[in-house]
């Protein structure tokens, strides 16, 4: 039996948090009922619905393996819900090619107290499709950001993940730690999109993680940006962890949300309608420009959903 | 060899220390072991302490619960340790003790109980483990973060070459890389490793005091530092791994910390033999395997252990009774007092073979010793060391599994005769009597309420003060020591240094394990999961942990990897949760199946808390349990609605999976569950794990 889409969605409105593992169940199943009763919780979810863009500040947190993302998430989260804010983590791990399956262990270096009703994460598989994130991720973070304050996409990668993080987030934050030089590099060749706030993390390591912070700060400004590069140490005794919350904030208030969500969900819709019916499917279009055209027209408080199935409509129309 | 050309030595050698990881239930009773141990000819102590002690939690927090006395003593305060240690003459023992993130606090304890009993510190002689990059790496019993507990063991290093000079301050461990999987290149390169570490950190601490015979005291320093190793039963390679270790050393010692004096650069070392390859199985074959780990490690004279302690044969079953651990005492006894072993010189000198495979193993050891180096050092290193273990444990399971490498009775020679050993009503083994931890609460608030708080109080404060400043002069062990004699707990000493130092949640290594190249029947799995995926409307999701605070947690990983390699998402939760924890995480991750692993002997307690904390949450996933079960408890956790459970004689790992498929499947198909999994709470699943190795009472 299928669960309520509706209810699920309604739940999440009126800020019911208990509704979370079971909107998610709902929204990563492939069954065919389900899809129905998802795509039910996310037009209660809908900014159309809403009246207005849900509430949560959407922050997509990227990075290589090994630079400190779950012990910094760690410190944050704990920090934001010191402050009183609900938080969910979305931490996306990549699936194994071979074999389909995924080992999430993000959960396992995360400190949290299970009696806390505002704290939720979420591990979740990149999936089988290359590039972008998963549908279903897109899919929850707009869901749950219209029930916790803060939600966090946490995804591990250089160079191409930061851009499709892009897709979802409000705010990105990409997070190295000192010595890398890959980041450095990838900005420079344009491979990687200036991220909205860069971290380097292991301050604890004393000159390296500042010495990393100028280099990148000054190869940022030589490329025009002056976007804020902050040093943290995640564990104890922690600092720079505030003023990153602060900077994260910061970049949220600077923001036209209505249109970046707007943004987002047409780059979702055109990236899944890309997935399923591929560049033939584009090309009946007319190409990608034609399509992002025809996107630009509707409504802007469509939900991803509904912007996919505009396009499809269009290509129907072409092909049938 | 002398002059007359005799083969033998002009006298024959003493032999080595003897002794026998023990330690359960209470102070007691564990000094009552102790004493009828020594009567027996044991000639040292190891002192085994519960997992609460181990990492710092008193008998009433609730993290210890269902883990109190169970694979060691519980020691919370003075008192406990002058109970353990009543009646034996301190001054005269060589203790050992298997302690690490609290190794200071517990030698601190022992300090003021030898205080007590009139004997000054110098005069103490013993062990204290020590090694924290391993319990990041295997063992997983740490408190603090790397740094703060590196600080500490420079600390404590610093203390006992001033002030308890014939203490082994660390034993740098390669036993638990073993049981983690190691191969003996890498029990070679990352136990060298991690003695650089200690003692560049031990150097550096030196250097902030006004010191200027620096170079004088790290050579001391170096000769305190001592080895803890395993042998398998592979045992001509096994000694060539410690003549290839001694070899190492020297030349560390000489090359990187200018150590001239021989007698400080000599490779001192103490042993307890492998537990990961003994046998659930026809459990007596283990006491074949555990002789002849015991040549590995004393047929040669030029790297022979200083101490020796033995497991029991039935460690893969359960705890181990005083008769099990005697039985490992007198095959030490037959091998020193019977066989001419003593009476020679180095028989392997002038050994091609062992020459070459010596050599050899130098060969691949220092290239790995420079993968480390280049990681920054082993404490940087961890995360790559943690997963390069899971990949070699991953490795051999597989080999095992496809009948490779032959374990005696359990992949081949299969058939048998019904044991006597474990016909008797507790099936061999140790029962902890539960009603130790009731009793164990009651008694430190009972300490707590009679001592003097004021002074605790102000003990506490200071160690919180001096942990505080990173760069304090003041030594943390002499403060630690002020907190013993004020009579604060074990529970007190580490909340007040989690306080400064912050909590920590080691790498889990288990993301970055190599995925088999495709087997057959892990292609006939995949398709399985496939098939269910379609049933479900999603990928199959399992949880993976541990409850309580048993921190070994090969079995549990390579579960882990095992169901991801079939295809299932895996959220692997890691070590040390409460019953709390896992209902929670399950019920948000939303997961199918849920699997919990356990060698503490816990499960009884802790398994049954889980599921009434998973059934609170509204999670009706089904539950598999695996670990070092009894075969009389799996009735009792069957009926507490546990689905599965798997024992080390489990060591079929794609059976194990094939079983979870089919258990989530039917749980779905009886509750006829879309992807859903019911709209008002979620869902969850149920749980396996079965570690297919077995080193529970081995620390």
């Amino acid at each position: 039996m299928s669960a309520d889409g509706a209810a699920l969605g309604a739940r999440l409105r009126k800020r019911d948090l208990t509704a979370a593992p079971a909107a998610l169940n709902l929204l990563e199943s492939s069954a065919a009922p389900d899809r129905a009763q998802s795509a039910a919780l996310l037009a209660e979810l809908s900014p159309a619905a809403l009246g207005a863009e849900p509430a949560g500040h959407v922050i997509g947190v990227t990075g290589p393996p090994g630079a400190g993302k779950s012990t910094l998430l760690s410190a944050l989260l704990g920090l934001w819900r010191a402050q009183g804010r609900t938080a969910a983590l979305l931490a996306v791990d990549p699936s194994s090619r071979r074999s389909g399956g995924s080992l999430l262990g993000d959960r396992a270096r995360i400190e949290f107290d299970p009696a806390d009703a505002g704290l939720l994460i979420r591990s979740t598989a990149a999936g089988e499709r290359l590039g972008g994130l998963a549908a279903p991720t897109r899919a929850a973070a707009h869901a749950l950001a219209a029930a916790f304050d803060v939600v966090v996409i946490e995804t591990v990668g250089t160079g191409q993940a930061e851009t499709e993080i892009a897709e979802v987030a409000d705010t990105v934050a990409v997070v190295v730690q000192p010595g890398s030089g890959d980041v450095l590099q990838f900005l420079k060749a344009g491979i990687m999109e200036i991220p909205d706030v860069l971290v380097v993390t292991k301050a604890d390591l004393g000159p390296l993680a500042g010495n990393a912070a100028r280099d990148l700060g000054a190869a940022l400004r030589s490329l025009g940006s002056e976007i804020p590069v902050l040093t943290v140490s995640s564990l104890s005794p922690a600092h720079g962890i505030e003023e990153l919350a602060a900077a994260l904030d910061e970049h949220r208030a600077g923001l036209d949300l209505a249109e970046r969500r707007a943004r987002a969900r047409r780059d979702g819709a055109l990236a899944e309608f890309a997935a399923e019916h591929g560049e033939l499917g584009l090309r009946a279009l007319g190409g990608r420009p034609a399509a992002r055209a025809l996107l630009g027209e509707q409504d802007p408080r469509l939900d991803e959903a509904a912007l996919r199935t505009q396009l499809e409509r269009r290509l129907d129309e072409r092909t049938g | 060899m002398s002059g007359d050309q005799s083969p033998r030595l002009p006298e024959r050698d003493l032999p080595w220390m003897m002794r026998t990881y023990a330690g359960h239930s209470t102070a007691k009773a564990s000094n009552e072991l102790y004493r009828s141990n020594l009567a027996k000819g044991q000639t040292g102590l190891s002192v085994a302490f519960d997992l609460p002690t181990q990492t710092g939690y008193d008998p009433d927090d609730e993290l210890a619960r269902g883990e109190v006395g169970k694979v060691g003593v519980p020691i919370s305060h003075r008192g406990d340790m002058a109970a353990l240690m009543d009646g034996i003459p301190l001054g005269e023992m060589n203790t050992s003790m298997t302690i690490n993130a609290t190794a200071a606090w517990l030698l601190a304890l022992y300090i003021v109980v030898a205080e007590e009993q009139g004997v000054p510190e110098r005069d103490l002689q013993g062990t204290t483990q020590n090694d924290i990059i391993k319990e990041f790496l295997a063992r997983g019993t740490y408190a603090f973060p790397p740094a703060p507990s590196m600080r500490l063991i420079a600390d404590m290093i610093a203390y006992t070459v001033e002030h308890v000079p014939k203490w082994n301050p660390i034993n740098i461990c390669s036993y638990h890389l073993q049981e983690a999987g190691a191969t003996p290149v890498q029990e070679i390169a990352y136990a060298m490793s991690d003695a650089i570490a200690v003692l560049d950190a031990v150097n550096e601490r030196l250097r902030r005091g006004d010191e200027d015979d620096v170079q004088r005291r790290m050579e001391q320093v170096f000769g305190r530092i001592s080895f803890f190793v395993n042998a398998g039963v592979r045992f001509v390679e096994e000694h060539a791994k410690l003549r290839a270790m001694s070899i190492l050393w020297e030349e560390i010692g000489r090359e990187r910390y200018g150590v001239s004096d021989p007698r400080h650069l000599r490779f001192r070392y103490g042993v307890q033999v492998n537990s990961l390859g003994l046998t659930e199985v026809q459990p007596e074959n283990n006491v074949q395997r555990i002789v002849l780990e015991a040549l590995a490690v004393t047929l040669g004279r030029d790297a022979r252990a200083r101490a020796i302690q033995l497991p029991a044969w039935n460690e893969a079953l359960g705890l181990p009774r005083p008769w099990d651990q005697q039985w490992s005492l007198r095959i030490q006894q037959v091998l020193a007092y019977e066989t001419d072993l003593l009476e020679y010189p180095d028989i392997f000198a002038g050994s091609k073979v062992m020459e070459a495979l010596v050599a050899e193993l130098l060969q691949g050891a220092r290239a790995e010793m420079a993968v480390v180096a280049e990681h920054g050092g082993a404490v940087q290193a961890v995360p790559y060391m943690k997963a390069a273990l899971v990949e070699s444990h991953r490795e051999r399971i597989a080999r095992i599994e496809a009948g490779e490498q032959v374990v005696v009775g359990q992949n081949r020679f299969t058939e048998t005769e019904r044991s006597p050993l474990t016909a008797d009503a507790q099936g061999g083994i140790l029962i902890v009597d539960p009603a130790v931890e009731a009793q164990q609460t009651e008694e430190v608030r009972r300490w707590r309420a009679e001592r003097d708080q004021r002074s605790v109080d102000a003990a506490l404060a200071a160690l919180a003060e001096v942990a505080r400043d990173e760069h304090a002069q003041e030594n943390l062990m002499t403060v630690t020591i002020a907190a013993a004699r004020a009579g604060a707990t074990t529970g007190e000493w580490a909340r007040a240094l989690r306080e400064v130092f912050g909590s920590y949640r080691a790498p889990t290594g288990v993301g970055a394990a190599a995925a088999p190249p495709g087997a057959e029947d892990l292609n006939e799995l995949r398709e399985e999961v496939a098939r269910l995926q379609e049933q479900l409307g999603r990928r199959p999701k399992i949880l993976v942990g541990k409850p309580g605070l048993d921190g070994h947690s090969n079995g549990a990983e390579q579960i882990a990897v095992r169901a991801r390699d079939s295809g299932m998402d895996v959220v692997y939760e890691g070590i040390r949760l409460t019953p709390s924890q896992i209902a929670a995480s399950a019920l948000q991750e939303g997961v199918h199946v849920i699997g919990l692993s356990i060698l503490s002997g816990s499960h009884g307690e802790l398994i049954p808390a889980v599921i009434e904390a998973l059934r609170k949450a509204g999670v009706d996933a089904p539950v598999v349990v695996g670990g070092i079960i009894p075969e009389q408890d799996v009735a009792a956790l069957r009926k507490a609605g546990v689905a599965a459970v798997y024992t080390p004689k489990d060591f079929d790992i794609s059976r194990i999976m094939r079983e979870i498929v089919t258990l989530v499947s039917e749980a779905a198909g009886a509750t006829h569950n879309g992807a859903g999994n019911g709209a008002a709470t979620g869902s969850s699943g149920e749980a396996d794990s079965g570690p297919a190795d077995a080193s529970v009472a081995a620390a």
